[in-house]
């Protein structure tokens, strides 16, 4: 990698930042400031994160077309691969750390809880876009069929927000900030698409 | 409608004091090792004595002092767990009043130290169960909720009683959000009011109550869902009607008027087969009325506990 290169730099930043969250959590937990419920902390900063995640790397396209940086599409994939990453410990803390591998009762949950039906059906979406986001994949599958594949990712982010939406009991500030960066970055790109029809 | 006096325990009828004296040594000793182990307790507030009721309390290790005062719901102060105790330190307890009004033969404006004076204090270790699926222990400082109505006197109207928290959005900061319809309004059939569980509280571990916990005065009902139990209460209101409660008044899909701690009816969004006790790892079962079934289940013969939810 060379450090002179300003991209080569970007990277190596982001990649740095990407383990913020668990480093966080983890020296959260060293020192004993996950407070009174500590699984439920973990739950919902590993579920933060990921929406994070799923934000940002979904501002990188609409950033770059602002600012004509293209060096900026090389931090995506792997800022979509740390969104991946959080989204795994969260649904790792749900089965293990909440329900303790208990098959019956989450095959209920998912089955029965509509906010955890669209949160399950949001990670599992998000496991093929992981495995297909090598250069090899890409090259494999096609630049227009990957795309296409990698597109999920906006129905991915949805489910997120609504996963989001419909667990909080009635404040719903929060995810209402979400929904408003979704709706400005989806919109963006609808609103060019339209363009470049016309 | 009947107001059953409560059973008389055997502890009143053969050598009172003896018992109590027996029970106020044990109860100043937890107090004393509790205050011990968390130094938080010792701070400011004052110390209030009581002996434990151990009719009515759990044998169950209560959770910790910290944990029972840094994680609360208390929508007046914030919807976050830690809010209450980080904006209601400077909420002021004192003077304190709470109006006894509606149908009873005695109205009365009651100052919070008189109320503390007047009625005897014990210690109760009771269960706490949140609807969202957590619970704890703690040991409640307070007097029965029947002894207060009992010295009101309701009359023949009265099928209901309705507590208020107040109403103040200059001291809780939560209430400038209409995240629910303030002032915060719970409330208890008459029958389930008088119940010699059903209690207000006045302290925990021994000390006042901290003011994220609902100091001055509080409701506890432990066999209901933690937000039947209102906080920092002013008016207490005897009524004809069943009363319309904060939650079941903004989402009545989700929140019953009854709330009782039932496994077997779920949240319509989450189980509430099981609860994560505070301080566990695991998770254990939920039991129906939290585990006050063998008192309470009386309460609800005949009715259907999916519909009454």
């Amino acid at each position: 990698m060379d450090f002179r290169n300003p991209v080569s730099r970007l990277k190596i930043i982001v990649f740095l930042l990407g383990w913020f969250p668990l480093l966080r959590l983890a020296i959260l937990g060293i020192v004993g400031k996950l407070g009174a419920n500590p699984v439920e902390f973990i739950t919902h900063s590993t579920g933060t994160w990921t929406l994070v995640g799923l934000m940002l790397t979904l501002t990188i396209t609409p950033l770059r077309q602002l600012t004509g940086y293209a060096g900026l599409i090389r931090i995506r994939r792997m800022l979509g691969l740390f969104t991946f990453f959080y989204a795994s410990l969260h649904f790792v803390t749900y089965i293990w750390l909440d329900q303790f591998f208990d098959l019956q009762a989450i095959v209920k949950d998912v089955y029965k809880r509509p906010f955890i039906t669209v949160g399950f059906m949001a990670y599992l979406l998000l496991i093929p876009l992981a495995l297909t986001s090598s250069n090899a994949m890409i090259r494999r599958l096609g630049a227009k069929r990957w795309q296409r594949l990698h597109r999920l990712v906006y129905l991915i982010a949805i489910l997120g927000v609504v996963h989001y939406w419909w667990l909080v009991k009635k404040d719903i500030r929060q995810p209402l900030l979400y929904a408003g960066i979704l709706a400005v970055l989806l919109g963006w790109r609808a609103v060019r698409r339209q363009r470049a029809k016309d | 409608m009947t107001i059953r006096p409560p059973v008389i325990p055997s502890s009143e009828i053969t050598s009172q004091t003896l018992y109590l004296q027996r029970r106020k040594f044990i109860s100043n000793s937890a107090l004393w090792a509790s205050a011990a182990m968390f130094p938080e307790i010792s701070a400011a507030s004052t110390r209030l004595h009581a002996a434990v009721n151990s009719r009515y309390s759990t044998t169950e290790t209560a959770t910790d002092y910290k944990d029972i005062t840094t994680y609360n719901n208390y929508y007046e102060f914030g919807t976050g767990k830690s809010d209450p105790s980080e904006y209601a330190t400077d909420l002021k307890t004192r003077p304190w009043t709470i109006d006894i009004v509606g149908e009873v033969k005695h109205p009365k404006k009651w100052d919070i130290d008189a109320l503390i004076k007047t009625f005897p204090l014990e210690e109760r270790i009771y269960r706490m169960r949140c609807v969202e699926g957590w619970s704890m222990v703690i040991p409640w400082l307070g007097f029965p909720l029947a002894s207060l109505i009992r010295q009101a006197e309701p009359t023949a109207n009265a099928k209901y009683v309705e507590f208020t928290t107040l109403y103040d959005p200059a001291q809780m900061p939560g209430q400038r959000r209409a995240v629910l319809a303030w002032p915060y309004i719970e409330g208890l059939r008459m029958d389930e009011a008088m119940h010699p569980l059903s209690l207000l509280a006045v302290g925990l571990y021994g000390r006042a109550l901290p003011n994220q916990n609902g100091a001055p005065l509080r409701l506890v009902v432990p066999w209901k869902y933690g937000f039947k139990s209102a906080k920092a209460i002013v008016r207490i209101r005897f009524m004809e009607q069943q009363p319309l409660t904060a939650w079941s008044r903004s989402v009545p899909s989700e929140y019953g008027f009854y709330s009782n701690v039932n496994p077997a009816v779920d949240h319509p969004r989450w189980s509430q087969a099981k609860e994560r006790r505070i301080g566990e790892f695991f998770k254990r079962d939920t039991l129906p009325f939290n585990g006050y079934g063998d008192q309470v289940a009386g309460l609800y013969r005949g009715m259907d506990l999916r519909k009454y939810f």
